[in-house]
């Protein structure tokens, strides 16, 4: 076990300095795009009087010198405070915990019911390959992954919503209603079922087509056979023999989306009218709101930075081959 | 025979699916297996053994399926038993070990785990009994430290302390029938013996039945008491070994016999009054495995201080085990690898001095010839652009190097027309010879061919050794030969070097290397060579080596 505790916080430290230049690099990439938000205020205010605009300047301190402006940042950054919205006049910290959990309830519940749901299709498929329920399996994940997604939101909506009337087509909550305890908590599911199995479908059809794909090619290695040869039961071959070791492939891609479930969800969140990161990081670049972006694109990097460790540390957990080497 | 055989194959014929090369895999095959016998089935790629084992096991992939005949394993047709049974009748009463020790186990399992699961599936043993039932058969395959050994993933072991798994695998619940099917053939040739050793050990102490697949006749004449041959899925000829290896009846296992590499052919001693094309001095490798900025990896030394020198017309024999660092040094003198220290001098010049535009015209002049036929040809490129590249690379005009690109072609004994087609189209005999020819059409000095025959067929194999005989005399090539297996050496080398662990052992005329082996490590790999109490009977010798080795006493 001390190997894995200095592997992680060997890795830790190399997080935090990735983490650093990704602020940095960012800062610039924000400040390279035209505009700024004084402009952009002073424009919805019908004011586009010149002094107004440089006075707002003066206030955000957009008029100090870049490397100025960077040295605050960062200087901030690094105590964790993300900077103030001027915009929404919140600190930008407290924007994004209020979005968060929105944004993670859909893309985590989606992302784990993909996952679960496209290994068991995909083994079901590549254990018939060649008959109609490996058809139908290929032919619905390929509809899936080819269909854009917001579409299928629509199609959803307009079928779940609009003509049953099962399930509430926006939101997160019913408003109004006042529900406590179990109820709310409910209340939020039902709210959350059609936006999950929108982005779900998506996911699950990349990680069907991928077990499948994979497991046929393990089904034919040797030690399928010599799995065989020994007399065991057909699903013990396939659970332990074919299974563990097809599924390498898809924790690297798994490992690879999960660290994208953050800004991934943008769509989804349009379409059903969430109020999650996604929609926030939209409007704050319609609006250049410099700080809000930069905060957004800081958890971002920090979560992928996080799912990459958790997917190396997972990986090494499957397969003894691989060593956890700082 | 009045007791009922262990195992009795009746009139078997197993389809192949539509569009194959031919409609059975096996036809009308019988045979039997008696307790405390091997019977060794051999036949070259292609002609049924392999089904025939697979089908006992009931392991035939879906798309053959048995037309006709039965298999009875103690008097029970294996056929009607319902699939419980089968399952029970797999791995219990008849197990099998395989080709490949390197794939056979699961990679992500331990090696103890993997041997439980034989156990946990066909016995009503608990934990514990199972547990000193495992380090008992990893003991009993002579493996060192079994509990601790029980514990190691496969890919810590080597290659023969994973087929001795397999075989404590085979081994755990005492089956009556063992098959092996190549069970060495991916082994270097002391742990072959080794191998051997031990499947003929457990046979004789339990009186199994083991029906042992293999293609080497010296295996053959090793451990087989009964001996079946296959061509084209039918049995050709049956009978005790004596019978069969020296007064073999049919004409296949004639030729066949006729194509096993002799352990010393009568070759004329090469004379050393010619130029050296090539010398290698004190060249050093070491390979650094793993590691990262901080963590030192692994140290391998592929080569040690080697020296080496092929004369003009001289064929140079490295012989030596896996990872004895003989590919290492034959890549070194083809530039594809840069060893650490040491001179490779071409005529005088030494090559790793020479910057990378000073070295390019050199390396027209030494060629490879790699093991693997089916890997080492472009699949997308035609035949004629893969022998045309390297002279086209080298300015000549494209129409010219396809014109000589047909007439290498006729010379490695292939039609002209064969330039059009893709690799795909050629069997692996034929894919070497366009190597060779790929190889020649930089009309080389010098001819480096790793392993060029490993990969083929005992027939087959001859025929290409036969080519490469041919060539060297017709356009006085010189040739660095690297082979693990001693017979071919002996046969078309004239000069052996012997290598272990990288380091060159012994290097003499190849009639003094093996009559008279200095080192203890010469004598191990030559002693371990199967079948060399067995001389090929004077008649099936045939007609064309003999008159090479009349030629060349000449």
């Amino acid at each position: 076990m001390p190997r894995i505790a200095l592997f992680i916080s060997q890795r830790l430290v190399k997080a935090v300095f990735v983490v650093l230049a990704i602020a940095v690099f960012n800062f610039f990439l924000v400040h390279a795009a035209p505009g700024d938000p004084a402009a952009v205020m002073a424009g919805e205010a019908g004011a586009a009087d010149a002094k107004f605009v440089e006075q707002l300047r003066q206030q955000f301190g957009l008029d100090r010198p870049l490397y100025e402006q960077l040295g605050t940042y960062m200087s901030k950054v690094v105590q964790a405070d993300l900077g103030y919205s001027y915009r929404q006049q919140r600190p930008v910290f407290d924007l994004l915990m209020d979005r968060l959990p929105v944004t993670l309830s859909l893309t985590l519940t989606a992302f784990v019911l993909a996952l679960l749901g496209g290994v068991a299709l995909g083994t079901l498929a590549a254990m018939r390959a060649g008959t109609w329920s490996d058809t139908a399996i290929t032919v619905v994940g390929l509809t899936a992954y080819a269909t854009p997604i917001f579409w299928i939101g629509l199609m959803l909506i307009l079928l779940f919503s609009v003509n049953l009337g099962w399930l509430p087509a926006f939101g997160t909550e019913t408003i109004g209603a006042g529900y406590t305890g179990w109820e709310a908590f409910l209340d939020k599911a039902k709210h959350l079922v059609l936006p999950v199995t929108t982005l779900g479908l998506f996911y699950m059809a990349v990680y069907t087509r991928l077990t499948r794909a994979s497991i046929l090619e393990v089904r034919d290695m040797d030690f399928v056979k010599t799995a065989r040869a020994k007399g065991l039961p057909e699903w013990r071959i396939v659970s332990v023999h074919i299974l563990r070791n097809a599924i390498l492939p898809v924790i690297t891609v798994a490992g690879f989306q999960a660290g994208h479930l953050i800004g991934g969800s943008i769509l989804i969140e349009t379409v059903f009218a969430l109020p999650g990161i996604g929609r926030l990081a939209f409007e704050a670049v319609l609006q250049r709101d410099y700080q809000v972006l930069l905060g957004i694109f800081l958890l971002t990097s920090v979560v992928v930075v996080v799912f990459n460790l958790l997917t190396d540390l997972i990986y090494s957990l499957v397969d003894p081959r691989i060593e956890v080497a700082p | 025979m009045t007791e009922t055989p262990l195992l009795d194959v009746r009139n078997l014929t197993i389809d192949l699916p539509r569009g194959a090369d031919r409609p059975h895999a096996v036809e009308d095959l019988t045979f039997t297996l008696e307790p405390g016998e091997i019977l060794c089935v051999v036949g070259e790629s292609g002609s049924g053994k392999s089904m025939t084992a697979h089908a006992v096991m009931g392991l035939l992939p879906k798309a053959v399926t048995v037309s006709s005949g039965e298999i009875r394993h103690q008097g029970t047709n294996v056929f009607s038993l319902p699939e419980r049974e089968q399952r029970a009748l797999r791995g219990g009463r008849i197990a099998m070990i395989f080709q490949e020790p390197m794939t056979a186990l699961n990679p992500l399992m331990r090696v103890g785990d993997q041997i439980d699961e034989v156990l946990r599936y066909h016995t009503t043993l608990n934990r514990a009994a199972r547990r000193a039932r495992v380090v008992e058969l990893l003991a009993s395959v002579g493996l060192p430290e079994p509990d601790h050994l029980r514990r190691s993933y496969p890919f810590r072991l080597s290659g023969g302390q994973r087929q001795r798994v397999m075989i404590a695998m085979a081994l755990a619940v005492e089956p009556d029938i063992l098959i092996a099917d190549e069970p060495t053939t991916a082994l270097d040739v002391t742990t072959q013996k080794q191998i051997l050793e031990l499947i003929q050990d457990i046979q004789a102490k339990r009186r199994m039945g083991v029906m042992f697949i293999t293609h080497d006749f010296g295996v053959v004449a090793e451990i087989a008491h009964r001996v079946a041959v296959m061509q084209r899925g039918r049995i050709v000829e049956i009978g005790t070994a004596e019978e069969v290896l020296n007064r073999p009846q049919h004409p296949y296992t004639r030729q066949l016999i006729a194509a096993v590499p002799h352990l010393i052919e009568h070759r004329e001693d090469f004379t050393r009054a010619r130029q050296p094309v090539l010398t290698a001095e004190k060249v050093c490798k070491t390979f650094h495995l793993g590691g990262g900025f901080f963590t030192p990896g692994r140290k391998v030394v592929a080569g040690d201080d080697l020296s080496l020198t092929i004369h003009q017309g001289e064929t140079v024999g490295l012989v030596g085990e896996s990872g004895s660092g003989k590919s290492t040094l034959g890549r070194s003198i083809v530039g594809l690898i840069k060893p650490d220290s040491g001179k490779i001098l071409f005529e005088g010049v030494d090559l790793l001095s020479l910057s990378r535009p000073a070295f390019r015209p050199y390396r027209r002049h030494v060629q490879m010839v790699f093991q693997d036929p089916y890997a080492s040809l472009n699949p997308r490129h035609t035949v004629g652009d893969i022998i045309t590249q390297g002279p086209v690379a080298f300015g000549e005009d494209r129409r010219k190097a396809l014109d000589k690109a047909k007439a290498l072609l006729s010379l490695v004994g292939l039609d002209a027309s064969a330039a059009e087609r893709f690799p795909h189209e050629f069997s692996g005999g034929q894919r070497q010879r366009i190597s060779i020819a790929r190889a020649l059409a930089l009309e080389p000095k010098l001819l480096v061919a790793d392993e060029p025959v490993s990969a083929l067929d005992v027939s087959v194999q001859a025929q290409v050794l036969d080519l490469l005989e041919d060539l060297r005399h017709r356009l006085n090539l010189s040739m660095l030969f690297i082979t693990h297996d001693l017979r071919i050496a002996a046969q078309i080398c004239d000069t052996i070097a012997v290598m272990q662990k990288g380091r060159i052992v012994e290097i003499g005329p190849a009639k003094e290397v093996f009559g008279n082996p200095q080192h203890s490590y010469t004598r191990t790999l030559l002693d371990a060579i199967p079948g060399k109490g067995w001389t090929i009977p004077e008649d099936v010798i045939p007609v064309t080596r003999r008159s090479a080795a009349l030629r060349n006493s000449a």
